[in-house]
């Protein structure tokens, strides 16, 4: 099969790595080969931050292009905006309606646009929109708008829950286990 | 057992599966998790160093002691550690010695993008460069290897990208190494002239040794595919240039970076009709083509800045490029800031205010530079800010020391800071220095160092005092701070500045991403009291925003710190009292 490639993009702290992992192991035990390229450091301190999981027979780079991605999973509107050149034609964009504005707007100097998610679905790009942050809430904890994306990905891809399952109990302390599964299924559950 | 491993931890498992005992180095990224990873293993006696001069004099030691040896830095840490590098190029080992070194192309975390193949190249020292997390482990086994067979430490160059990324990895079991037998050997350690120009002799002759084995060894891989196109590469370039050719052209990939392998070279480059040499950085397989006499397309391409990606490759050597979407309006940039509750705000916020030169460190406070604190004039290296502050007052006088201070965080102070407050006190400038001691090295992602009271492997350390060690180190005037007192923070910095001494404030607050620290319920805004002064805007909180014409604070990242209560003269930020 050709490579297959997610990105996955938001604000450094958002937790872009965790999901990243979890996509990784799932990908691995399904016997692809697997790479994901991380983000480390200052980047990380509030700034755009983007993790590539590309999978397939043999992946060779790390790193998406532009127009390369299948599928992009953001946890921030505006973030979503900005990464939509490296979409492939025909690509999927999974958004969480998350705002958060970023220095430039909020010292005054830039502008946040308006009616992001409304702007993408009239270019044509397959988009869902997802208040990913209240359904973590709702399963425990606002951090878990990870997981809840990872259950709408989940979706998309035909991998069954049992490996999902398994890849959250690698990448998960235990103790937060059950929260983030009751986040997971109510992502899949959209 | 296959596993899914960044590069850096499966170089740490190299490290384990190879029977290293010693591991010293210094946090720096992208090289940090090596040595994290490093000390899970019980087996593997692993430290933070102070800075990584110590630690690759540390490994050296081990070394000579006859232990396998291992220390880890990032590109600009070799630089301070490049005095005993080029030396134990000299002694060579007894133990197996090897240096991971992480070169940051693109900058994604650093001030400078130098390439740490210079390096290697000026102290005559064997550089593996591997591709992925695979090849991590294994050449780092080798590396091994290979430094007890030649005598010599073997540098692997990582790059961000093999560091940070992750792929499948093979584990093995770890093969326990006796320690060799130290017999003391002074014409091979005593590096005083007499003895050191006999050494000299042996390093020319190893690297004769070592460019044969080059010619032969496996790390350098021949791929024959097409007599028309070929490809030289090493490390993560190997990885784009696959994806954009695949099997159509032939590659010749270099595991071993220096020495190269001028006979496979030029074989290699005999096979193809046309060569193209593609490296991130310098150009230094093309200038070994070069002065072999082999016309190669390289740098005329692909230049000497940035990282290189699938997509630079297949646009300048196939003229091709992706069709892209596109949102069809500007989109804000998002810089790094500093996370709500950064204890660094306040003080930011409070030399802001004052409108003093700041002379900056490498650190997370290094955002203070940034709008809106705008607080900062000069960011060089590690321990920069005290000794640059130092020369400044002494250019410009009174004038500089009554308005000038540097800030530096506790781990870089005691990377580097304390030699530069020395000559502050030995020299004599009434200089003021700010330590900003949040208890952790944070920017690389919270490691300990000597002021924290616990050591790599999390258990109880002997603790430096900064207070005592400063007033040891001359200077009369030390006091603390705690930045999230703004009002206080400004009279002593003022006060400070003031006197007719040298001065170092403390200012004390552990960093709020740290585990321990309890994080008080999120503030709210009383839209009814707020006017939208914006006054709370100023002290560039992520947390902070205007929505509605208000300010609103986002639950989900205010930590409570109450610096923005502090800014508010209309009592309208409150809600964790």
């Amino acid at each position: 099969m050709s490579v297959k490639s997610v990105m996955i993009v938001g604000v450094g702290g958002q937790g872009s790595l965790l999901a990243s992992r979890i996509l990784g192991n799932v990908l691995l035990s399904e016997g692809f080969d697997v790479k994901v390229s991380e983000v480390h450091g200052m980047s990380q301190r509030g700034g755009s931050v983007v993790t590539y999981v590309k999978y397939g027979e043999n992946v060779y780079s790390p790193v998406i292009e532009k127009g390369e991605a299948d599928v992009i999973i953001s946890f921030e509107q505006l973030e979503a905006a900005r990464w939509i050149p490296y979409l492939k034609k025909g690509g999927h964009l999974i958004v969480s309606d998350q705002m958060i504005e970023p220095m430039p707007v909020i010292t005054g100097t830039a502008k946040y646009p308006e009616n992001i998610i409304e702007k993408i679905k009239n270019t044509g790009i397959d988009i869902i929109s997802v208040d990913a942050l209240t359904l973590a809430e709702k399963a425990g904890n606002s951090k878990a708008s990870n997981v809840v994306l990872m259950g709408v990905l989940s979706t998309k891809l035909e991998f069954d829950k049992e490996v999902w399952y398994k890849a959250l109990e690698e990448c998960v302390p235990e103790k937060f286990l059950d929260m983030n599964k009751k986040a997971f299924e109510l992502g899949v559950n959209l | 057992m296959k596993k899914l491993m960044l590069g850096n931890d499966a170089f740490a498992r190299g490290i384990y599966e190879a029977g290293c005992k010693v591991v010293s180095s210094y946090p720096g990224t992208p090289s940090t998790e090596i040595t994290e990873s490093a000390a899970k293993y019980k087996e593997v006696y692993a430290e933070w160093a102070p800075n990584e001069k110590v630690a690759m004099e540390v490994a050296l030691g081990a070394s000579i002691a006859g232990a396998r040896s291992f220390c880890g830095m990032k590109h600009v840490g070799l630089n301070v550690a490049a005095d005993p590098l080029y030396t134990a190029s000299y002694t060579g080992v007894n133990g197996g010695m090897v240096i991971a070194v992480a070169d940051d192309p693109g900058m994604h975390s650093s001030q400078n993008e130098q390439d740490s193949r210079y390096h290697a190249i000026a102290s005559k020292i064997l550089m593996l460069e591997p591709s992925d997390s695979g090849e991590c482990k294994e050449f780092v086994k080798q590396a091994f290897d290979l430094s007890e067979k030649y005598d010599t430490p073997v540098i692997v160059r990582m790059s961000t990208r093999v560091a940070h990324s992750q792929s499948s990895v093979e584990l093995c079991e770890r093969e326990e190494k006796e320690l060799k037998n130290y017999e003391k050997n002074p014409q091979k350690y005593v590096m005083m002239p007499a003895f050191a120009k006999k050494r000299h002799v042996v390093v020319e002759e190893r690297m004769k040794q070592l460019a044969e084995f080059a010619e032969i060894s496996e790390l350098n891989k021949t791929e024959i595919n097409s007599s028309k196109t070929g490809i030289i590469t090493s490390g993560i370039s190997y990885q784009y240039a696959k994806e954009v050719f695949g099997d159509t052209v032939s590659y010749l990939k270099l595991g071993i970076v220096n020495p190269l392998p001028e006979k496979l070279i030029k074989d290699f480059a005999a096979e193809c009709d046309e060569i193209y040499v593609i490296e991130e950085l310098e150009d230094i397989i093309e200038t070994k083509c070069d002065r072999l006499g082999i016309k190669v397309k390289g740098k005329e391409l692909f230049g000497y800045i940035g990282e290189l990606s699938q997509a630079i490759i297949a646009e300048k050597i196939l003229g091709k490029k992706q069709e892209t979407e596109s949102f069809g309006e500007d989109i804000p940039v998002r810089p790094p800031v500093m996370c709500a509750g950064c204890p660094h705000r306040g003080l930011f916020y409070s030399l802001s205010k004052l409108k003093v030169n700041v002379m900056g460190d490498i650190g997370c406070y290094t955002l203070g530079a940034s709008a809106p604190l705008n607080a900062m004039d000069a960011t060089i290296c590690m321990g920069a800010s005290i000794s640059s502050l130092h020369g400044f007052n002494k250019a410009r006088g009174e004038e500089a020391e009554k308005n000038t201070v540097a800030v530096i965080g506790d781990s870089t102070f005691m990377h580097s800071g304390m030699t530069s407050l020395v000559n502050i006190t030995y020299n004599s400038t009434n200089s003021t220095v700010i330590i900003l001691d949040n208890s952790i090295t944070g920017m690389t992602g919270h490691q300990q160092n000597p002021t924290t009271g616990y050591n790599l492997k999390g258990d109880v350390a002997s603790k430096i005092c900064l207070e005592d060690l400063c007033k040891a180190l001359g200077i009369k005037r030390v006091r603390v701070v705690d930045p999230y007192d703004m009002a206080e923070t400004e009279k002593v910095i003022k006060e400070e500045l003031a006197v007719e001494k040298a001065s170092v404030i403390i200012s004390r607050r552990p960093c709020a991403l740290l585990k321990y620290v309890k994080h008080k319920p999120a503030l709210k805004v009383d839209t009814d009291k707020c006017i939208t002064c914006k006054a709370c805007l100023k002290i560039g909180c992520p947390a902070i925003s205007i929505k509605n014409s208000k300010a609103c604070i986002d639950h989900t990242q205010c930590v409570g710190c109450g610096i923005c209560q502090e800014m508010c003269k209309f009592d309208a930020i409150g809600g964790n009292k």
